[in-house]
C-alpha cells in the first residue's frame, strides 16, 4: 500500500464548501453560493480525476491515515482512508455524477428561497457519501453510512413544511435505523472475534477460516447482519418501502442520493465485504434471493404507479435487486457495473423527469401529461437515450451490465435468470410506458395548467416549456455515458478485469480468461434478454401509444390485481397493521398511560402531595411566636437529656 | 470546702430560672435578662469544675462566654431599641410577623 497524502481531501473539499454555504449562505448572493457549491464539488472532481490518473488495476491500493481516533488496549481505530480499485469505482462515479448534479441543481432549484440550505446539504452529502467509500475500516465507513442517511433525511423533508415530505424523511430515517442496527451488530461481532475493524485486517482474518459450506457460522451471522444494514440504506425487501416515499424531496436529490449514489451504498458495502460473503455460502445465498425477489417485485409495483417519480423509484428499487442478485451469486464485479451504469442512465431519468416536472409546472402526473416531445426536445432525446439504456437494448450501458448479470446468475442457477429475464421485461415495459405517457400522444394537462407549484419552486409559465441550458448539459453528458459508459467498460472484460485485484478471491473472476471468446450459450442467453426487452417496448407501444383505451380495460378486467399493484401490494398497510400500530397502541397504552403517567408521573405527584401534606401540618409550628419556639428548643432540649440521663443509667 | 454538689445544684437552679424566665415573660428585657441569667449558671458550673479539678480552661471559659455576652448584650440591646422605635411596644407576643 502507498501513502498518498491527497486522499484526505477528497471528502473534505465538499464538507468545507458545505460548512461555508451553511454558516454564511443565508446573506450571500445566489452567484456567490454556486460558486462556493460548484467549486468544491469541481475540486472533489477534478482530484478524483487526478488520483484516477495514476492508478491502473495493478496499481497498490493508496491510503492515508489522517488521525487517531480510538485507542482501547490492543483494539484501535483510526480516521483513515483507503483508495483501491472498488473505491475508485465508486469515487468516481460519486464525485463525476454529483457534480453534474449540483449543476443541474443550479437551475432547478434556483427560483427557491432556501437555495443556499440545498447547496450546503447537497455538498454535505458529498463529503459523508465520499467517506463511505474511501473508509479504510468498519466505523469510518459508519460514520459516512450514517451520515449519507442524515442528508437523505434533510434533502427528503426539504420542503418541510409540507407534511407528506417531512413524515417521508422520516420513515426513511426510521426504516434505515432498522438496517444500521444490523449493521452495528455485524461491526461488534468482527470486533469481538477479530479485534479490528480495519478491511485489511478483518480480511486476513477470515481468509484463515475456512468456508462454513455446512450449516451457518460466525461469518454467515457477519454476512447476513451486513445484508440486514445494505437491505435498509439500499431499499431491499423487507426495507424498502422508505425509497419511493422519498420522491418527496426536489428531484435533484432523488438523481443524486436515492438513484445514482447512496442507496448504491448497501451494493459497495456488500462488494467489500465479498470476502467474508464468500465464505459464507448461505449468507450468500440470502443476498441473491433477496436481490432477485426486489428486482421482480418492485418491478411489477413499477408498471402501474402514475407518479413519474414512482415508477423511477420503484424501478430504482428493481434495478438495486439485480446488483444484489449480482453480488449473490458471486458476480461483485458485475453487481458493481452495473451500479456504475445505473448510476449513468438512473441519474439521467430521475434529472430529465425533474425537466419534466419542471417544464410543466410542477406536475408529476403522467397522466396529465403527454406530447412532451415537442415542448422539450432535448428531455425526450435524453431521457429516450437513458431508457433504452435501462430497458438493455445493445450496445447502450444498460445492456453490457445486466447481461453480465444475468450470465452469471444463469452459472448459479436458472431461476435467477429466469427471474431476471422477467424483471427486464418488465423494465422495459413500465420503462416505455413512462415514455409513451410522457412524452407520445398530446398533451393531457392544457386545460388544468392554473395548478402548479406542487414541486414547490413556483416557477411561473404559461405551457410547457423546455428546461435551461444549465440543466440540459448534464443531461447530454449522463446521456452519453449512458450510450458510452457500458461498451467502453464493459467489452472485453475491461471492468471486471480492473477490478480483479479487489476479487481476486472471488470464483467468477479467477476462472476465466479476458481474451476467451463468449460460448454459443452466452449469445443465446444475450439474444433471449434483448428479446424481452424489446418485447416490453413492443406491449408498451401497443398499449399506450396505438390503443390508448386498452389499458384501462385490461386494468378493470384484473380488477383486483391491479388494484393491489396500484396499492404497492399493500405492503405500506401490512407494515402499518404489523409494526407500526401495534408500537403506537402499546406505546399510548402501556408505556404512556401506564409507565409514564402510571408509574412515573405517580410517584413523582404523590411525593409532591405527601410533603405538602406534611408541611400542611408542620408549619403551624412557625407561628412568629418568639416564645412557642422557646417552648419547642427548651421541650427538645429536655428530650436530649433524658435521653442522655436513660441512656447513662441504663 | 463547699462540695462540688452544691454548686452544681446552684447552677442547675439559675439555668431553670433562666430558662423559666424565658418561657413565660413577655416582656422583652426581661427575657434578656433571663438569657444572662442562664449564661451565668452555666459559668458557674464551669468555674466549679475548674476549681474542683485544678483547670484552669474551665476558668479561660467563663471569660470567653462573658466576653461573648457582653457583646451579645450590647447587640442584643441595640435591636431592642430598633423594635421598640417600630412597634412601640416592648412585648414579644405582639412581634411576631416573621411566620408562615
Amino acid at each position: 500500500m502507498t501513502a498518498n497524502p491527497y486522499l484526505w481531501l477528497v471528502p473534505v473539499l465538499p464538507l468545507a464548501g458545505a460548512a461555508i454555504n451553511g454558516f454564511f449562505g443565508r446573506g450571500s448572493s445566489k452567484k456567490a453560493i454556486t460558486a462556493i457549491a460548484l467549486g468544491f464539488c469541481g475540486a472533489a472532481f477534478a482530484l478524483a480525476l487526478f488520483l484516477a490518473a495514476g492508478f491502473s488495476s495493478a496499481s497498490a491500493p493508496y491510503y492515508y491515515d489522517l488521525a487517531h481516533w480510538l485507542r482501547s488496549g490492543s483494539f484501535q481505530v483510526d480516521f483513515s482512508f483507503y483508495l483501491d480499485q472498488l473505491s475508485l469505482v465508486m469515487l468516481l462515479v460519486v464525485t463525476g455524477v454529483g457534480f453534474l448534479i449540483h449543476i443541474y441543481s443550479v437551475g432547478y432549484m434556483w427560483d427557491d428561497d432556501g437555495y443556499y440550505r440545498f447547496m450546503a446539504y447537497l455538498n454535505l452529502f458529498m463529503f459523508f457519501m465520499l467517506t463511505l467509500v474511501l473508509a479504510k475500516n468498519y466505523l469510518v465507513m459508519f460514520i459516512g453510512w450514517e451520515g449519507v442517511g442524515l442528508a437523505s433525511y434533510l434533502l427528503i423533508g426539504f420542503w418541510f413544511t409540507k407534511d407528506s415530505a417531512a413524515s417521508a424523511g422520516k420513515k426513511a430515517f426510521i426504516v434505515n435505523r432498522i438496517g444500521d442496527f444490523g449493521f452495528l451488530i455485524a461491526l461488534f461481532l468482527m470486533i469481538k472475534h477479530f479485534g479490528t475493524l480495519d478491511f485489511t485486517h478483518v480480511f486476513a482474518s477470515v481468509q484463515t477460516l475456512p468456508t462454513e459450506t455446512a450449516g451457518a457460522g460466525l461469518l454467515s451471522a457477519i454476512g447476513l447482519l451486513l445484508m440486514v444494514g445494505a437491505a435498509g440504506k439500499s431499499a431491499q425487501i423487507p426495507l424498502y418501502v422508505w425509497l419511493p416515499d422519498a420522491m418527496e424531496g426536489p428531484t435533484p436529490v432523488s438523481a443524486l442520493i436515492h438513484a445514482a449514489t447512496m442507496v448504491t451504498a448497501g451494493v459497495y458495502m456488500v462488494a467489500r465485504s465479498s470476502v467474508i460473503f464468500e465464505r459464507a455460502p448461505m449468507a450468500m445465498m440470502v443476498v441473491a434471493i433477496i436481490g432477485t425477489l426486489t428486482a421482480l417485485f418492485a418491478a411489477t409495483i413499477g408498471i402501474a404507479q402514475t407518479d413519474i417519480k414512482k415508477v423511477l423509484a420503484y424501478s430504482t428499487v428493481s434495478q438495486l435487486g439485480y446488483m444484489f442478485m449480482a453480488c449473490g451469486v458471486g458476480a461483485f464485479s458485475a453487481g458493481i457495473f452495473h451500479l456504475m451504469t445505473h448510476a449513468f442512465f438512473k441519474g439521467l431519468l430521475f434529472l430529465a423527469a425533474g425537466s419534466v416536472i419542471h417544464g410543466i409546472g410542477g406536475e408529476q402526473d403522467m397522466r396529465k401529461m403527454g406530447g412532451l416531445r415537442v415542448y422539450m426536445p432535448w428531455t425526450f432525446v435524453t431521457m429516450g437515450i437513458a431508457t433504452l439504456a435501462i430497458a438493455g437494448i445493445p450496445p447502450l450501458a444498460g445492456f453490457w451490465s445486466k447481461d453480465e448479470i444475468l450470465w452469471r446468475a444463469y452459472n448459479a442457477s436458472w431461476v435467477y435468470w429466469l427471474i431476471g429475464v422477467i424483471t427486464a421485461f418488465i423494465t422495459s415495459f413500465y420503462m416505455f410506458r413512462l415514455m409513451y405517457m410522457t412524452f407520445g400522444g398530446e398533451y393531457r394537462a392544457a386545460a388544468a395548467q392554473e395548478t402548479h407549484g406542487h414541486d414547490g419552486h413556483g416557477y411561473g409559465h404559461g405551457g410547457p416549456h423546455e428546461s435551461p441550458w444549465v440543466m440540459l448539459w448534464p443531461l447530454i453528458i449522463l446521456a452519453v455515458l449512458s450510450v458510452l459508459g457500458g461498451w467502453v467498460a464493459g467489452y472485453n472484460h475491461h471492468f471486471e478485469n480492473f477490478l480483479a485485484p479487489v476479487f481476486q478471491g472471488g470464483k467468477a473472476v479467477a476462472e476465466e480468461s479476458p481474451e476467451a471468446g463468449k460460448s454459443a450459450l452466452e449469445y443465446l442467453l444475450m439474444a433471449v434478454s434483448v428479446s424481452v426487452a424489446g418485447l416490453g417496448w413492443l406491449l408498451a407501444y401497443l398499449l399506450y401509444s396505438r390503443r390508448p383505451e386498452l389499458p384501462v380495460r385490461i386494468a378493470a378486467w384484473l380488477d383486483g390485481l391491479d388494484e393491489a399493484v396500484a396499492h404497492k401490494y399493500y405492503i405500506d398497510e401490512l407494515y402499518t397493521a404489523l409494526f407500526v400500530k401495534p408500537l403506537i397502541d402499546g406505546s399510548t397504552t402501556i408505556l404512556w398511560h401506564g409507565v409514564d403517567q402510571g408509574v412515573i408521573d405517580a410517584a413523582v405527584n404523590d411525593s409532591a402531595d405527601a410533603a405538602r401534606h406534611v408541611s400542611d401540618n408542620v408549619r403551624h409550628m412557625q407561628s412568629g411566636n418568639l416564645r412557642s419556639y422557646a417552648g419547642w428548643v427548651a421541650a427538645g432540649g429536655a428530650a436530649v437529656i433524658a435521653y442522655m440521663v436513660w441512656m447513662g443509667v441504663r | 470546702m463547699v462540695p462540688l454538689s452544691y454548686y452544681l445544684v446552684l447552677s442547675g437552679i439559675l439555668f431553670a430560672c433562666g430558662v423559666l424566665g424565658f418561657l413565660i415573660k413577655r416582656n422583652i428585657i426581661t427575657i434578656f435578662m433571663s438569657i444572662e441569667l442562664m449564661l451565668n449558671g452555666v459559668n458557674l458550673s464551669f468555674v466549679a469544675f475548674a476549681a474542683q479539678w485544678h483547670a484552669l480552661s474551665g476558668q479561660v471559659f467563663v471569660f470567653f462566654v462573658m466576653v461573648v455576652a457582653a457583646a451579645e448584650a450590647a447587640v442584643g440591646l441595640a435591636i431592642i431599641i430598633a423594635v421598640y422605635r417600630t412597634r412601640e411596644t416592648l412585648n414579644v407576643d405582639q412581634v411576631n410577623l416573621l411566620k408562615l
